[in-house]
């Protein structure tokens, strides 16, 4: 192979050694950490999110993703999605499986922040446990309180909340104003008030090592074919 | 649907008045499904024509503007809250009545080790909607629970729920322990819950899996319906 000829194979591997992380709103200031955390990764990952509001809709998340990846999965070789089951039973996985995308493990952002068994800890002493994130604390008025229409009726409050004791704030950063707000938001809502920092290595995988390696081939060693490289079912 | 428009009910003929009342419902509007109930058994109305015409009429469109996504779950919690206010009126004359148009008794609970309720309670509605009389165990339910509510009631469907992902492997427990009961073909076993799916459901042996509230009550409504045919 001239010099010629490794150079184009050099381009063809950078157009296509390109992740595409999909996330979830609320995940964006993470994942955005996450990037930065590794600079070398910057132009191989790709950020998208879709609107956190899903949140409160979880029977629309697949759909959402799907028509998402059906635009721009082409563009990219490999592709993760930053988000948990979330509550979507398996249909998030099927579209998953359709583009051969990747997702963090675990049932929902409580979950893989925390870790699997912290999580099952908290709720197994006391059932009543509801979560907060960095993204809720900030949001909390606009997804909780709208979210759930406690707004336009309040009366719904016991409807939601009268088996919950708690109010257990998952925290990404230690900021003490968020922590000043979590506080507030659980005592509005009439419930204890509990801090645990979890930082984001939850969703590390957004940068795991496939895509590292994939950055490797496309910069140090051009003749060798890219991994991961898929496209559309 | 109706808007803030200053009008009797009364004054409304009994076609006028039903399609009112399903409108309140749609709306959440409890205090005129309530009156409108009234009003409809003072001409006289039996109260099953009321239930079936007025709210299960009613409810079957909230349930499909929910599966469609067109309704949301305050807005239905609305509607069952409305629901239950029409209901009040109607179960007791529903229970002294010499005809019996239940499907019969579908007993709900979530399971042990989850406290998350509000799916089931909207299933809960639809299925009394739909016209089962539903015996709801509540939260945090050992299969202690469902065994003695199987004993008491000997319902025609048992549904499980749960948010967990830690949780509904729970209604393995309760499956199994039916099974080895020999109780499992008493009756028709339903599990439900955001996490689960059919291959779950297929996996610990349910019967059905629910995959929202208004295709669980339709889903038991058939089963009922192919049962008796």
């Amino acid at each position: 192979m001239d010099k010629q000829e490794q150079q184009s194979e050099a381009t063809t591997n950078r157009a296509i050694s390109k992740r595409l992380v999909l996330g979830c709103g609320a995940l964006v200031h993470e994942l955005v950490a996450l990037t930065r955390q590794t600079p070398e990764l910057k132009e191989a990952i790709t950020l998208q999110c879709l609107p956190a509001k899903l949140h409160n809709t979880p029977q629309l998340i697949a759909g959402e993703v799907e028509k998402h990846l059906s635009k721009n999965a082409h563009k990219y070789d490999d592709i993760f999605v930053a988000y948990g089951d979330c509550g979507t039973a398996g249909a998030l996985d099927a579209v998953l499986e359709k583009y051969n995308a990747q997702r963090v493990t675990g049932a929902h952002c409580y979950e893989f922040f925390a870790g699997s068994q912290a999580y099952e800890d908290i709720v197994e002493d006391q059932l009543g446990s509801f979560f907060l994130t960095d993204y809720l604390v900030r949001n909390f008025d606009r997804l909780v309180v709208e979210g759930l229409g406690l707004d336009r009726f309040p009366e719904l409050f016991d409807a939601y909340f009268k088996h919950y004791t708690q109010m257990v704030y998952l925290a990404q950063t230690e900021s003490v104003e968020l922590q000043e707000m979590a506080k507030a938001h659980a005592e509005s809502f009439g419930l204890e008030y509990k801090y645990q920092f979890v930082g984001i290595n939850g969703l590390s995988a957004v940068t795991s090592p496939a895509i590292k390696s994939a950055f490797q081939i496309e910069v140090l060693d051009s003749s060798v074919q890219p991994i991961n490289a898929h496209s559309p079912a | 649907m109706s808007d803030n428009e200053d009008f009797n009910l009364n004054d409304l003929d009994d076609k006028e008045l039903v399609e009112q009342i399903q409108d309140d419902l749609y709306d959440g509007l409890d205090e005129e499904v309530f009156e409108g109930v009234q009003i409809l058994l003072g001409r006289e109305w039996d109260a099953n024509d009321v239930l079936g015409d007025a709210l299960v009429g009613g409810m079957k469109i909230v349930g499909e503007d929910f599966r469609d996504g067109i309704l949301f779950v305050p807005e239905v919690l609305k509607c069952a809250a409305a629901m239950k206010g029409g209901m009040g009126l109607l179960r007791p004359i529903l229970a002294d009545s010499s005809i019996d148009i239940s499907l019969g008794k579908f007993v709900i609970g979530t399971v042990k080790g989850d406290i998350h309720d509000i799916g089931k309670n909207l299933v809960g509605m639809m299925l009394e909607g739909a016209g089962f009389e539903v015996i709801d165990l509540g939260i945090n339910n050992p299969v202690e629970n469902y065994l003695a509510a199987i004993e008491e009631h000997s319902p025609v469907i048992v549904g499980m729920s749960a948010l967990l992902t830690t949780t509904m492997p729970y209604m393995g427990v309760v499956i199994e322990e039916i099974e080895r009961l020999g109780m499992s073909n008493d009756f028709h076993m339903m599990v439900g819950g955001a996490p689960l799916n059919q291959e779950f459901a297929d996996a610990i042996g349910a019967d059905a899996y629910g995959r929202d509230a208004a295709r669980s009550s339709e889903m038991a409504s058939n089963y009922i319906e192919a049962q008796r045919a």
